[in-house]
């Protein structure tokens, strides 16, 4: 922080709950309720991230507001009453969160999963075809065309380093932003189409490789849903070998160039699995590049075996 | 600068400045992740000037590129102050506070006007007027550089035409306003603070210094040579003068990195001892009497590195050691043993207390803070200091804070050492780029979808003149050597410049061709410039590299 500007931030005093919270100015009603100790779903945020405002699984009731308002984007305000945890609320995150899995897979979005049993979405209901009258769940069967839709995209494996599984992805722009003014400003990536067939594209849909990704994989980092998914992960998922719980993260420094970014070693029966950054890092901000998020295959090569692409004769 | 060697400057800085010269870095590609922080200070409405010979994916982010010939980074700097003192601009308050020399400076750079700054460097006069104007009426102003200033025969003078810049403006010492030389590798500024450098010891203490020698002498309990001893490029002349017959080398491919690569493995060949000591089998682990297989420190050891910004960070062991390979300390501590020295520190832990009782720019820097936080930068002299986020505040304190005065340097402008001829007509610029690494001892090992392999980057004017299209082989030869390799037409080169990378020497030897001439006060090879021709390969011709002499690459 800049020295020589002093800290002027003010405070300012809010009710969650019924409970007063005081936090510096400018700060959302998301932080504050973490400060509160209120727990709050979030698909689209991000700490390392600006918000987009499109899942609104965060919403929040607030006194006077004819709407939910997204606690993720909205900053505080002094005597702000807030409810968390109102009919309205539930109803409304359980909605969601139904939507979202009634039309995507999202078995491999274990934090989803968990406020969805949380919240007591069931997806399922939406399964049956929907009764004359519209509403889900009836098994008195339905008229053709009202049968429920589910996205439906192949995997796509066009390289070595991560894979693109659309049928898991709920549009939440993480790495759209990512891609772009957030960190990478490549932006090799955006969402194309309308309505249900709206999905994340690279330009005029071409391959990744002939796209402009460069593959630093911050995308793939911010992804909640697996959507996007390291080739390591996806590989060791296809033959059931994926153990997070068998897991340990160590942090370390990167070994390619001088910035020092910091990387989190996610290890598997002694080898490495995944390259993560920490978002809180003051170097990172959680974003790594090609090199520091993929360049570490070498530390498994046979002791000194040169690795095979150095030596290839031509 | 100004007696420590590390940047001036904090990354958060750069993202409150307001303008940026980029010199002789493509920090987009080769510091992806300090390019970040650059981007959000443009995003907040820093303006950017590139100043490189190729345009390069950093520059298309700048709102001007001033696309110099190469080695012509002196005359440009002088020009650039030349246009601040006619116009007035230059901080006077602050030179008369802080600084020397500045007469004979102001004399220096006044034939460096506008025209003639345009007909030495190639860069139109209004981009130089507008990038001083810009520069010196900045609230706040950076200065990045890398090996586009640095791998020259004038690498020192180079860096110093910069300082000046920043003495004749006041940014310096300042928060948001410095000097930053980005770091290539990721220990390459912790290496230096350590005393991997010929006449230092840990802290950039001086060898010859007599009261530092013997605190050092009195915790390692034995004498010091107060010799300095010789950095890279003047061990390889001791080679060549049969003065130095034995090399141990830790992590570095001389094999392959070295400038006029041919002549330097001429030498190693000609040693009666190498040691190398490296986590993969390099080509210089290939030539060696004995191999000390390692670890990869970053992933299989207990330790420390330290970055561009003077940030001391923790690496740990997340991953068992290949084979039979060990940690760096316990093969050295070793090795001590076997020459009949006990080392009682052989922990990371120890061997950092050790360190930091003798370097007071490390002083405060206990394992438990490096552990807790997320890092500490240099100098923190004390176990309650912070660490500082940028250097030489000193310089803006009444009566300097007991410093002497930074002085002004004077420095001729002297074009790259091997001039174009009609024989080698093209100047060849070597590289990185964003996939790769050096010579690919890490980077080869993943695979890259972005991945196109060492090829020689021509304008598409020279092709065009050579009628060579994408995808022809060619052979590039210099005084040194010949190299047969793939045409790439990129409209990022001007005309008579070439480029090429050195990250598969295996595949494409280019080092075959870079000069080896060098800075004598660096110690620096001009990888930047040589003198080359570019000879279209008939059909069914064999790709091959060679050296002048004839030795295969």
């Amino acid at each position: 922080m800049n020295p020589a500007e002093p800290n002027t931030q003010t405070a300012v005093t809010l009710s969650i709950d019924g409970r007063e919270v005081t936090v510096p100015e400018g700060q959302t009603i998301l932080a504050a309720c973490t400060a509160a100790g209120v727990e709050t779903p979030t698909i689209c945020w991000a700490p390392n991230l600006t918000p987009v405002n499109v899942c609104r699984v965060c919403v929040v009731e607030l006194e006077g507001s004819r709407t939910l308002v997204p606690a993720c984007s909205r900053p505080v305000e002094a005597g702000m009453q807030i409810s968390t945890d109102s009919e309205r609320v539930r109803h409304s995150r359980r909605m969601v969160l139904e939507f979202l899995g009634s039309a995507n897979d999202l078995s491999q979005a274990s934090e989803i999963a968990d406020w969805s049993r949380h919240y007591g979405a069931d997806p399922a209901r939406y399964d049956a075809p929907c009764s004359d009258d519209g509403s889900p769940g009836s098994t008195a069967g339905g008229e053709a065309g009202l049968e429920p839709e589910r996205v439906d995209e192949p995997v796509r494996i066009q390289d070595d380093l991560y894979i693109r599984a659309y049928d898991r992805c709920v549009l939440c722009y993480k790495c759209v932003e990512a891609c772009g003014d957030d960190a990478q400003h490549t932006f090799a990536i955006a969402v194309a189409g309308r309505g249900f067939d709206a999905r994340i594209r690279t330009e005029y849909d071409t391959e990744l490789p002939e796209s402009a990704c460069v593959y630093c994989g911050n995308c793939v980092a911010v992804c909640p849903t697996g959507a996007l998914q390291f080739r390591t992960e996806f590989d060791l998922r296809a033959v059931g070998e994926w153990r997070p719980d068998d897991q340990t993260v160590t942090r370390t420094v990167c070994s390619y160039c001088g910035v020092g970014c910091n990387l989190e070693l996610h290890v598997q029966d002694e080898r490495i699995v995944k390259v993560t950054s920490p978002a809180d890092h003051s170097v990172t901000n959680g974003h790594l590049c090609i090199k520091g998020r993929f360049g570490w295959e070498y530390v498994h090569a046979p002791a000194f075996e040169p690795p095979s692409t150095d030596t290839a004769e031509r | 600068m100004f007696g420590f060697g590390g940047g001036t400057s904090s990354y958060e800085e750069i993202t409150e400045t307001d303008v940026v010269l980029l010199w002789g870095s493509n920090a987009r590609e080769a510091h992806p992740i300090f390019f970040h922080h650059l981007l959000r200070g443009i995003d907040n409405g820093a303006a950017m000037y590139a100043v490189d010979p190729r345009r390069t994916s950093s520059a298309e982010f700048a709102d001007v590129w001033l696309g110099l010939d190469v080695g012509t980074d002196i005359a440009l700097a002088n020009t650039v102050a030349r246009e601040i003192i006619a116009q007035g601009l230059h901080n006077r308050s602050f030179i008369e506070h802080a600084t020397t020399g500045f007469d004979d400076y102001a004399a220096s750079v006044e034939p460096f006007t506008l025209d003639e700054g345009e007909r030495l460097t190639g860069v139109p006069a209004e981009a130089i007027a507008e990038m001083a104007h810009a520069y010196a009426t900045a609230p706040r102003a950076q200065i990045l550089w890398t090996l586009g200033i640095t791998e020259h025969h004038t690498a020192v003078e180079n860096v110093l035409s910069l300082c000046n810049l920043a003495l004749l403006t006041g940014h310096v010492g300042r928060w948001g306003s410095g000097l930053v030389p980005l770091r290539g590798q990721n220990n390459v500024q912790g290496g230096g603070d350590m005393g991997a450098l010929p006449d230092r010891l840990p802290g950039f203490q001086l060898l010859s210094d007599p009261q530092v020698r013997a605190r050092y002498e009195s915790t390692w309990g034995c004498e010091l040579n107060p010799i300095p001893g010789k950095h890279l490029t003047l061990m390889f002349d001791a080679m060549e003068e049969g003065e130095l017959r034995a090399l141990y080398v830790i992590g570095e491919n001389p094999a392959d990195s070295e400038a006029n690569v041919a002549h330097a493995r001429k030498l190693l060949e000609g040693l009666d001892l190498l040691v190398v000591q490296d986590i993969s089998l390099t080509r210089t682990a290939r030539m060696a009497d004995v191999v000390l297989p390692a670890a990869a420190g970053w992933a299989s050891s207990e330790g420390t590195v330290t970055s561009s910004e003077r940030r001391v960070q923790r690496v740990r062991a997340a991953v068992p050691p290949q084979g039979d390979a060990r940690d760096d300390v316990r093969i050295i501590s070793e090795l001590a043993s076997h020459m009949g020295v006990q080392w009682t520190a052989t922990s990371a832990h120890e061997l950092w207390d050790e360190m930091r009782s003798l370097s007071p720019l490390h002083g405060g820097m206990s394992w438990e803070r490096l552990e807790a936080s997320g890092g500490l930068q240099w100098p923190c002299p004390h176990e309650d200091h912070p660490g500082a986020e940028f250097l030489h505040s000193w310089l803006w304190e009444p009566g300097l804070d007991g410093h002497a005065p930074a002085p002004f340097s004077t420095v001729v402008h002297r074009p790259p050492a091997e001039a174009l001829s009609e024989q080698f007509p093209l100047r060849l610029t070597t590289g990185r780029v964003l996939d790769s690494y050096n010579t690919g001892a890490q980077s080869a090992g993943y695979s890259s979808p972005i991945r196109s392999g060492d090829a020689i980057e021509v304008s598409p004017a020279d092709a065009a003149q050579l009628e060579i299209v994408e995808g022809d082989t060619v052979r590039v030869s210099s005084p040194r050597g010949s190299v047969d390799m793939e045409v790439h037409v990129t409209d990022r080169l001007p005309t008579g410049l070439v480029f090429t990378t050195f990250h598969f020497p295996d595949l494409v030897d280019a080092n075959l061709l870079t000069n080896d001439a060098w800075d004598p006060r660096s110690g620096t090879a001009e990888f930047k410039a040589a003198a080359v021709r570019i000879d279209p390969l008939r059909d069914g011709a064999s790709r091959q590299a060679v050296a002048a002499g004839g030795a295969g690459g």
